[in-house]
């Protein structure tokens, strides 16, 4: 079973949908039993970095997440799933992530219209099981920050914007992208049908 | 790079998808699911459904297409059409839909976009503008095009940004059912002065048009509704086209 992280907000039913069409059993919770007995984890959200850090803290999910990746159970991040896994973002300093990557969110710099709302390329930057054979193909980006981590070797993909930022992470047990997968057409599906076979 | 997206669009009446269809292989040319279904498989990059139900108590059946098309299609969508409060936005996005327009309600209640923004986010509101020209500017429409709002469009489209919304579409009242082609000076005009993406809708009929649009129009994505339901065009013929004018599509 797959639980599918519900920290207050986001289109969380949009990922449920998705699994369900791929025949992947999961479910959406806030109960820390329920995800910390789950066999992998999904991670989404929307919004506002520091809002999301609040409700996770209300909710008393920040300790369940690190919780998990230290079981070493499969972790899928999407789009502000990504960003709070990092340290800090420049879209709310006084809020701290949950800081399992270090580095920081920043906000994009340039004279492209931000948000970046559309489909863009990925450019796969190592070989792995999630990802394979999607090099080049086209995902669907909502956001006006990008993650920055110090470490490079946890990148995975990487897309142009007015200059190149990191779009995934991969490290262990942990996966994480910038883009939507699930509203990503056949080859988001790809990707999540990829995370449920892992 | 980011790609330029294509947009279908479908009327919806009372649960069923207006104005012709004629695609072959479909069972159904008014159901709205196997219609977005099609869609998706062309190619299509987003879909915009507009709720064109004029009684009141048969817009729960939009809610219920949201939720179908939200199990089989894996695209952006936006629902537009009657959406008046903050509690009509919440239902529609908790249904499944990925944004929600506004247009008139917005225009005679602009809180509703800062309102909406706050709670769901900018990415979830989509500030729809109908346009037309007048003299040397263009007048915002409301009522579907039937009321004059006297309002300045490109200091809306702005005023829009700054209430918080992510997008706008904009459609020319000027070009609109014509085919002759988008309207370019007035899509230039308001996405070179905002900073969010703009839609461009109205006058789509040849592949030409949508190349032009791009390049000397500025739009970020460009929505058309005739040249798809009388199938004239297949999403993917139009994306063919642009990648050979060297314009950046999802193929």
């Amino acid at each position: 079973m797959i639980a599918i992280i519900d920290y207050g907000a986001g289109n969380l039913q949009s990922v449920k949908n998705a699994l369900d069409n791929l025949k992947a059993e999961s479910r959406i919770t806030d109960n820390p039993y329920e995800i910390l007995s789950a066999d992998k984890i999904i991670f989404p959200g929307v919004g506002n970095f520091g809002d999301m850090v609040k409700s996770l803290e209300k909710k008393n999910l920040i300790d369940v997440i690190r919780g998990v990746i230290n079981d070493g159970k499969l972790f899928l991040g999407i789009c502000l799933g990504l960003q709070v896994l990092f340290e800090e973002s420049a879209e709310s300093p006084d809020a701290k992530g949950i800081g399992i990557f270090k580095g920081k969110v920043k906000r994009f710099n340039t004279n492209l219209k931000v948000p970046q709302i559309g489909w863009n390329q990925i450019k796969v930057c190592r070989e792995n099981k999630i990802i394979n054979g999607l090099d080049g193909n086209f995902f669907y980006f909502v956001h006006s920050y990008y993650v920055d981590p110090e470490d490079d070797a946890i990148v995975l993909a990487r897309t142009n914007y007015g200059g190149e930022f990191v779009s995934g992470v991969c490290k262990d047990n942990i996966y994480a992208f910038q883009f939507h997968p699930e509203k990503s057409g056949e080859d988001g599906l790809k990707i999540l049908k990829n995370f449920a076979g892992l | 790079m980011l790609a330029k997206r294509i947009i279908p669009c479908l009327d919806v009446d009372a649960g069923r998808v207006v104005k012709g269809v004629n695609f072959v292989n479909i069972k159904d040319a008014g159901d709205p699911v196997e219609l977005a279904e099609e869609y998706n498989k062309q190619g299509a990059d987003e879909l915009v459904f507009l709720d064109i139900t004029a009684s009141h108590d048969k817009r729960e059946t939009m809610k219920d297409i949201v939720k179908a098309v939200a199990k089989k299609v894996f695209i952006p969508f936006t629902v537009g059409g009657g959406i008046r409060t903050i509690e009509d936005m919440r239902e529609i996005l908790k249904a499944g839909a990925d944004k929600v327009s506004v247009n008139t309600a917005a225009v005679n209640n602009p809180k509703l976009i800062s309102g909406g923004a706050k709670r769901f986010g900018s990415q979830c509101i989509v500030l729809a503008i109908d346009a037309k020209k007048k003299d040397q500017s263009w007048e915002v429409y409301i009522n579907g095009g039937r009321t004059p709002a006297k309002r300045d469009a490109v200091k809306w489209a702005i005023e829009g940004q700054k209430l918080g919304a992510g997008e706008i579409l904009l459609t020319s009242m000027n070009t609109d059912g014509t085919k002759g082609g988008f309207d370019i000076e007035l899509t230039r005009t308001i996405s070179s002065k905002v900073g969010i993406p703009v839609i461009a809708s109205g006058g789509a009929g040849k592949l030409e048009h949508f190349s032009e649009v791009f390049k000397n129009g500025k739009a970020d994505a460009a929505l058309a509704a005739s040249i798809f339901h009388y199938n004239e065009y297949k999403v993917d013929d139009i994306k063919k086209f642009l990648k050979k004018e060297e314009i950046c599509v999802r193929i």
